[in-house]
């Protein structure tokens, strides 16, 4: 199988009824191509259907029109294969850090034994480097903590996809940060497929090797496809000064703001 | 000790004080009311105030003269297991149509009219029918408190199916859930602490509900004893007997709230 033909989305459209009678066309015409182990971030103002893209391709929202496929085979609703993790963390309040993240393995792969299951959570509590707190109820630990659970949760089911949806877009920038460099960390590490929604150019610029930029909805559309050519493993404090990067940062501003600047309503 | 809770033990003890007067006034007003120390007397024993030496209906309540003539706990127990049958099945059966009515709209656009209509329906009317079909007492007593006190179940437990985070449900989408386990793992905790306060307003309403319906079937029971004092001119242990349904309701509610409390996963983090 050529790697270029790993997740591939064609013509979609994606239209919500409206009360009325009419519809709402979110997105149209969004042909995208991503190859296996590629990171790639969505971008644009809020409202450019850049969360219903994703929720397509975790199969939680169907397309109007138009064909999601990943590894040839066409994507007709969730799996575990396409992991999510949440805007909200999304953790169940009722299960420790440890628990949560069980009750995906558990169920993902059953086939495990007490011990190899014991085993793999472990890993994946370290791999974000919450061990000291796995025996924690999420009400117990930070915005910032919940969201690397989450990440670990998404991780250990061993998806072919990551879906991030506006990841850490409800933490502070210093925490932000600080997730960013688990990220990019713990993707050195597993080479995963990853989609990051964001609205953040920074962090996408950082985090990835293509941005995709989505045109203002409604009938939102990609605008420009921005290839990151910068090494691994980045550094932020380096990256400042580095050409290719204020290059990139510079095009997803002009696109955002000059190009597809969006007023405030 | 501080002011608080010195608070909490004064004030208390103040408005009892006036009750007492205000027992006391009426006592002068109504003839054969019985005052609130021959009330004490008639609970608890001593003289009376025509010098009487009387026994008190708490100073033995275990006694068993006959089937038919049995102590205070004896009538309370009967009372109790009459409440906890009709409660019981109005758990088992209430809990199951709560959660369909708060996973389908289907299944509520079909069952919301009938809740809404035969809630409001007083156990005091549901019963003639009932001991019509049963003939037996405490059948009806239990059926009676089923079918007053299952409303709250069910509305309080749909209720807390429609609080289930659309998160949750996406998480248990992406891990590809089966209903079962969509239930028990996700709906159920959510909806857990609600389904216990439908239960705790459940229990309330068939405390109230038993001493009605045992005025009118009759037998054994808190309620017929309250009724069969009365018929026999005991007019303080009325007072006795509302006091012992008051405080055992309270009882009762709050070894629910104990419960709700353990099974409430937002109260142990």
């Amino acid at each position: 199988m050529s790697t270029d033909e790993f997740l591939k989305l064609e013509k979609i459209r994606k239209a919500f009824p409206l009360p009325n009678g009419e519809e709402y066309v979110a997105v149209v015409d969004v042909d995208l191509n991503i190859k296996k182990n590629e990171i790639i971030s969505i971008i644009g103002h809020s409202g450019c259907g850049k969360s219903t893209l994703l929720n397509m391709i975790a199969g939680l929202d169907a397309q109007t029109q138009g064909n999601i496929c990943l590894e040839k085979r066409e994507i007709k609703g969730p799996g575990p294969e396409r992991a999510v993790v949440f805007q909200n963390h999304s953790l169940l309040p009722w299960l420790t850090v440890y628990q949560n993240i069980e009750m995906a393995v558990k169920k993902v792969m059953p086939e495990l034994d007490a011990k190899e299951l014991r085993a793999r959570i472990e890993k994946f509590v370290s791999m974000v480097n919450l061990d000291h707190a796995k025996d924690k109820y999420p009400g117990e630990i930070s915005g910032g903590m919940k969201q690397r659970v989450g990440i670990a949760r998404a991780l250990s089911i061993k998806p072919k996809v990551l879906l991030m949806d506006e990841p850490f877009g409800a933490l502070d920038s210093l925490t932000r940060a600080n997730l960013q460099e688990h990220l990019m960390r713990i993707q050195q590490k597993v080479q995963n497929t990853v989609i990051i929604i964001t609205h953040d150019i920074d962090e996408a610029v950082l985090l990835s090797d293509k941005v995709i930029m989505m045109t203002n909805g409604p009938e939102a559309t990609i605008g420009e496809v921005l290839e990151v050519d910068l090494p691994r493993p980045r550094n932020r404090v380096e990256l400042q000064s580095n050409k290719e990067y204020t290059r990139c940062r510079e095009s997803i501003l002009s696109f955002l703001y000059e190009k597809f600047a969006k007023d405030d309503e | 000790m501080n002011k608080e809770t010195l608070k909490k033990i004064i004030m208390p003890l103040l408005v009892f004080a006036v009750l007492i007067q205000v027992w006391s006034g009426i006592a002068i007003i109504v003839e054969d009311f019985p005052t609130p120390s021959d009330t004490y007397v008639a609970a608890f024993g001593g003289i009376n105030s025509e010098g009487d030496e009387l026994e008190g209906v708490l100073s033995d309540p275990f006694y068993v003269e006959n089937q038919d003539d049995k102590g205070v706990f004896w009538q309370i127990l009967a009372s109790l297991k009459r409440v906890f049958g009709g409660f019981a099945l109005a758990i088992i059966v209430g809990v199951p149509i709560g959660l369909l009515i708060g996973m389908s709209k289907t299944a509520q656009y079909a069952f919301d009219p009938f809740i809404q209509i035969f809630k409001p329906v007083s156990p005091l009317a549901w019963l003639p029918l009932l001991l019509f079909i049963f003939q037996d007492i405490n059948l009806t007593a239990i059926s009676t408190i089923f079918i007053t006190s299952i409303w709250p179940i069910i509305i309080n437990t749909a209720l807390g199916v429609k609080n289930v985070n659309e998160d949750y449900l996406n998480v248990a989408k992406v891990l590809q859930f089966t209903a079962l386990e969509k239930v028990i793992q996700i709906i159920l905790p959510v909806a857990v602490p609600y389904i216990f306060t439908g239960m705790r307003l459940s229990l309330g309403i068939a405390w109230l509900v038993i001493v009605a319906a045992e005025m009118l079937t009759g037998g054994i029971g808190i309620g017929f004893w309250i009724w069969d004092e009365y018929n026999n001119l005991n007019y303080h242990n009325i007072i006795i007997g509302i006091i012992i349904v008051g405080l055992v309701g309270f009882m009762l509610d709050i070894l629910m709230g104990k419960l709700a409390d353990f099974f409430d996963y937002r109260k142990k983090a």
